[in-house]
């Protein structure tokens, strides 16, 4: 088996209508087509998915592990933020 | 109008037999394709041709009525009582040699299929028309693959082309017809292939003329598979195929 450069892409699947596309995993492929193509054989093999969305894994931008604190932290300490303050009535429901 | 010597036992066997070997000769990739995700792709586009042979073979035997099931007539017959066509049988060559013998199979069995899908059998229309959509899938798959590999680089160019010249003396089988498909025809349950053929070689001509390969001209024929006469590697796929059940008869899961 050879090496191969083929680039990485990021793969996307929206399992029903209304719902939102979420990250399933990555693959190799020559091109777009063809990884739309690998991206049917190994993530939707059992029917899941309506739309399958595929990216460049080069044109994504990742935050820094490291700045997590920097990112996430400020926002536990502000807790109007957060709607907890409300009351519910009950007859809402689910909300 | 049923029995072993009926030509619906005979067509569907036609059938099922191409599925079947078809199948193996992808199931040989496994594990060895170029890369995992066309590893994945191949075992995918065999599994759905097994599938296809399955039920085929399955009705097959009911058709028959001396009690065969699917795996009886895949495992248990001579190599001279298949009748898939010569095209499916051949030695699986390299990767353009099975993306181009995937798409000159697919893009008119596809087709077929469709036809079938309104057979008057209402069996062979159910198994033709699930049929038709996995062989849509495989005939873009190749396509995709004929087109990348005729345009890529010379030596990838040299060899889809070294393999189309080498299978389209195979695919005139895939147009003949006989005194079974005759009687069938006439009572509407089987399809002429013949008037799929414009449509098919149209196909065939806009993935060539991308690809920039040249599709070859009219020119002899190979035949024999449908009736029995086989070439050497029919022989060397059933030492494989059948060793389990002929070692072991009646060897289960």
């Amino acid at each position: 088996m050879t090496e191969t450069s083929w680039p990485l892409w990021e793969v996307f699947i929206r399992t029903r209508n209304g719902g939102s596309h979420r990250h399933v995993g990555s693959l190799h492929a020559v091109d777009a087509t063809m990884a739309l193509h690998h991206a049917r054989d190994a993530y939707a093999r059992r029917g899941e998915g309506v739309s399958i969305w595929v990216v460049p894994s080069a044109a994504m931008t990742a935050s820094d592990p490291g700045d997590r604190d920097l990112l996430f932290e400020p926002a536990a300490t502000k807790i109007y933020r957060h709607p907890t303050f409300y009351e519910v009535p009950d007859d809402v429901g689910h909300m | 109008m049923r029995g072993s010597g009926s030509a619906l036992f005979i067509y569907l066997l036609r059938l099922g037999d191409n599925a079947l070997m078809l199948g193996h000769r992808l199931s040989e990739w496994c594990g060895r394709a170029p890369v995992l995700e066309e590893d994945l792709a191949l075992a995918n586009m065999g599994l759905d041709l097994l599938g296809q042979a399955r039920s085929f073979l399955t009705y097959a035997g009911e058709v028959e009525g001396k009690g065969r099931d699917e795996d009886a007539l895949a495992y248990l017959r001579e190599a001279g009582e298949y009748r898939n066509i010569l095209l499916v049988e051949l030695p699986g060559g390299d990767f353009a040699f099975t993306m181009v013998r995937q798409l000159l199979y697919g893009s008119l069995i596809q087709r077929l299929f469709e036809a079938l899908a309104s057979s008057r059998d209402s069996t062979l229309a159910g198994i033709a028309a699930k049929g038709a959509n996995e062989l849509a899938y495989h005939v873009r798959h190749a396509a995709e693959w004929t087109i990348r590999l005729g345009d890529g680089t010379a030596e990838s160019h040299r060899r889809t082309q070294l393999a189309l010249d080498e299978l389209w003396p195979y695919t005139g089988e895939m147009l003949e017809t006989d005194e079974v498909e005759h009687a069938l025809i006439e009572q509407h349950i089987a399809v002429d292939p013949s008037r799929l053929r414009q449509a098919w070689e149209r196909a065939l001509a806009e993935v060539t003329e991308e690809a920039t390969l040249q599709l070859p001209r009219q020119t002899w024929m190979q035949s024999g598979g449908r009736v029995g006469r086989h070439s050497e590697h029919l022989g060397h796929i059933l030492s494989e195929l059948q060793y389990l059940q002929r070692t072991y008869p009646g060897a289960k899961w």
